[in-house]
């Protein structure tokens, strides 16, 4: 039945959820992955989120009414909203958009005043996922993060603007203002560190350090050409001594403000002593608690704070006798119907977006469906792409990365320009179309599958399946790499693996993909499918593998 | 085939298609895993055209270190001789094609090898979070 | 070559850029004609004049390679050279202080 915020009013029930008691004298709060969302959307959490080995069914791989039970959050509310995919469209109109910063720093305000020197953090993929953020190379996202209040940030998508803009918005627009560590970060040469490692800061007279790891794979998972001097990885063992080393300088608390994604954050718990807790991203993982890990030091809390402005985490430490004594996290989600715009912000998204408007508000068409991303292998906001491509490019076949940002939109609504962008806006968002032999297919089916489900954490990455247009194929997460992948058909007819098939994509990481005679933006080809459509996209059915072996799952639920 | 040096590069190692046999140019008999050998790899390269490879043992009597990668058209990357002036501990950059087990090998001064292994992931890229 | 060599507990950590090709003699060119191997084979250090690094290399050393040893006993001032060997017979030196 209907929990206790069931029948409650949107701003009844947000001020039970935000009314939180202070705890403790340390607290740190937490933002990730916001994807340059500077305004109230929707997003829709997946249905599919499949854990592997040692994973199978723990937090983050459930989803739905798993995670419902796990978390024990009642049906109906709020939180189930926000952390599930639950009846979305019902949910969506009940309680409205989520995140925008405006709301978000009226949020971080109210924690902050009943927790005086708390620190707020940020995860990273902060400059990119917006048109914004794009024509602005990061620039709107700097200021939103500055006036916000961040006080320390680490980074992955953020690299795809390049060195050199990355290490002038560090040396020039945080100077003094916002510290950028990452440990993870060495040059290629002679493997000096880039980026601090940490910082100290004295919470409450409680020494504290926040370690930064920035995302390990950005020069595999993102094209290696905007970092080619950097070199980056997980380092563990160097990770190990600078732990060591913030403890002997006095540290209390150490934390890891961390982008390795969540089942990367939970093995790197298992083997680095000494961390109070890994605030962690990338993989867009809402969890609504706090895993524990036990290692040879103690124990390790792993928490993870989602995507697109919709969460903010919230740890309160009880630091006594020097050491962490008790704790209490939550994960609040930002639902701009109950924070009102806190004005000094809203001013500034006003202002920056000025210029864009008009651009960005064109509408393109309306959608008869709900169009989202997020989810393993498909999201119907990617069938539209892979629809778009392989009309447009002619192609038997399209590709679209497994990318888990994105925003949703509600069926009834307006396909704007910002939208697309939103789907769609990174620095090498070349469309591509190309001849694959059947066998390169199932080469690259298998690649990023077993980037997605190796038993071993160190070993993904971090992002979802590509997406697949006009192939059917079966799949099994749980077979080993090269295995994983079969019955692929085309219109019902077995691939070949010598035959060559006309495959459509985009967001290529090899560089010479830039300069393909006649190429042109994935939003440009998309846009022109839009407008063929006359005004109606019709509701659009995701092309999903034949999942083998690895249902039922609580990482799965059939949400139509 | 290649003109004479005063340290005669040992062909049959350089030239061998598999590990035991390189093993074998250096009077190494069958590979033994042995924790005392430590190989230090990413387990997903960045660039397969140069990956991060260091081999370093705990061991007294060890001749020579090796570091090879499997599945390479012939494994044998470098060889670097130990001796006391040196740490027995070097590190290199290696190519690699494919993903492959790469090998860290002590060869002891009475013909033993031993060795660390892991996997190091080649992967066509793309993708993420 | 590009040399940095730095005293660090009791000895020096040395670490080397080296400007090579390291062509595998497995790649063709555009023609369809073998490119042939052309590659380092030994790399040799010294401290203050006394050899203390051996090595061979194959070409499955990654383009300008890159090396790291650490010298036992070397000290801030002392001379640390580095020579390499390649297939063609070419060779070359550089020496760097430890700082
Ligand atoms: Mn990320
Ligand atoms: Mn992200």
């Amino acid at each position: 039945g209907l929990g206790r915020w069931g029948e409650a009013d949107a701003a009844t029930a947000a001020d039970r959820l935000y009314d939180i008691p202070k705890f403790g004298n340390v607290s740190f709060l937490h933002i990730t992955d916001c994807h340059a969302q500077l305004q109230p959307i929707w997003f829709r959490e997946p249905s599919v989120n499949l854990g592997v080995g040692a994973m199978t069914g723990r937090l983050p791989h459930v989803v739905g009414e798993h995670l419902l039970k796990a978390a024990n959050l009642p049906a109906g509310s709020a939180q189930a909203y926000a952390f599930t995919c639950q009846d979305f469209e019902q949910a969506a109109r009940r309680w409205g958009k989520v995140g925008g910063f405006a709301h978000l720093a009226t949020l971080v305000k109210r924690l902050k005043a009943g927790r005086p020197g708390a620190l707020l953090l940020d995860g990273g993929d902060t400059w990119q996922g917006s048109a914004t953020a794009l024509w602005t190379k990061g620039q709107d996202m700097v200021d939103a993060a500055k006036l916000l209040g961040v006080d320390v940030m680490t980074g992955h998508w953020e690299f795809t603007l390049g060195m050199q803009r990355v290490q002038e918005i560090v040396e020039k627009d945080f100077a003094g203002r916002i510290e950028f560590v990452a440990q993870n970060v060495k040059t290629a040469d002679f493997g000096d560190p880039v980026f601090k490692p940490y910082v100290m800061r004295t919470i409450n007279g409680v020494p504290c350090a926040i370690l930064g790891q920035a995302f390990p794979y950005t020069p595999i998972a993102n094209p290696r050409y905007f970092v080619s001097d950097w070199t980056f990885g997980i380092r563990d063992d160097e990770m190990q001594k600078m732990v060591d080393e913030t403890r002997s300088k006095g540290a209390q608390v150490v934390v890891l403000l961390s982008h390795n994604g969540m089942d990367v954050d939970l093995k790197m718990a298992t083997r680095v002593r000494g961390i109070d807790a890994i605030f962690g991203g990338h993989t867009h993982d809402g969890m609504p608690v706090a895993t524990v890990v036990s290692n040879s030091g103690g124990k390790t809390l792993v928490t993870n704070a989602g995507s697109n402005g919709k969460f903010l985490g919230v740890m309160d430490f009880d630091v006594r006798g020097g050491k962490v004594q008790d704790f209490r996290y939550r994960l609040l989600p930002v639902l701009s119907n109950a924070l009102p715009a806190d004005r000094e912000m809203q001013a500034l998204i006003t202002k920056v977006r000025a210029p864009y408007e008009a651009k960005l508000g064109e509408k393109l068409a309306v959608t008869e469906g709900t169009l989202y991303r997020r989810g393993n292998f498909n999201g119907t906001g990617d069938q539209l792409l892979l629809d778009a491509l392989m009309d447009v490019q002619g192609a038997q076949i399209a590709f679209s990365p497994g990318f888990r940002w994105g925003t949703s939109l509600l069926p009834g609504e307006t396909i704007t320009r910002e939208w697309l962008m939103d789907m769609t806006a990174t620095t090498y968002s070349y469309a591509t179309v190309s001849n694959m032999s059947g066998e390169m297919i199932k080469t690259v089916l298998e690649d990023v599958c077993d980037n997605l489900f190796n038993p071993d954490p160190y070993y993904q990455q971090g992002g979802d399946m590509v997406r697949v247009g006009g192939l059917q194929y079966t799949c099994n997460p749980l077979a080993p790499m090269g295995q994983r992948i079969t019955d692929m058909r085309l219109d019902g007819r077995a691939i070949e693996a010598s035959k060559q098939y006309k495959v459509a994509g985009w967001a290529p990481v090899a560089e010479e993909a830039k300069n393909a005679p006649g190429v042109r933006p994935v939003w440009e080809v998309v846009e022109e499918w839009l407008r063929s459509k006359r005004g109606v996209v019709q509701a659009r059915k995701a092309n999903l593998p034949k999942l083998a072996g690895v249902l039922p799952n609580p990482g799965y639920v059939d949400a139509g | 085939l290649f003109p004479q040096h005063a340290h005669a590069w040992t062909n049959a190692a350089f030239e061998a298609k598999t590990v035991p046999d390189a093993l074998k140019a250096y009077g190494g008999g069958a590979p033994t895993e042995s924790k005392d050998v430590t190989l230090t790899a990413p387990d997903i390269a960045e660039n397969g055209a140069v990956v991060p490879m260091g081999v370093a043992t705990t061991l007294a009597n060890v001749k020579h270190l090796l570091v090879m990668v499997e599945k390479n058209p012939f494994p044998l990357v470098a060889k670097f001789d130990v001796s006391e002036s040196v740490d027995p501990n070097f590190l290199t950059r290696a190519k690699m094609g494919q993903s492959s087990d790469v090998y860290a090998v002590a060869i002891t001064r009475d013909g033993k090898a031993l060795y660390a292994k892991k996997e190091v992931k080649v992967t066509l890229g793309g993708c993420g979070g | 070559m590009r040399i940095r060599a730095q005293a660090q507990g009791s000895g020096a950590v040395v670490r080397v850029l080296m400007s090579h090709e390291m062509e595998t003699g497995q790649r063709k060119d555009a023609a369809g004609k073998v490119i042939p191997a052309w590659h380092i084979t030994d790399v040799t250090a010294t401290h203050n004049g006394k050899q203390v690094l051996a090595a061979e290399w194959g070409p499955g050393v990654a383009k300008n390679p890159f090396l790291q040893f650490t010298v036992k006993g070397a000290k801030a001032g002392d001379k640390i050279a580095v020579t390499w060997k390649d297939n063609k017979g070419d060779t070359r030196t550089d020496e760097a202080t430890v700082s």
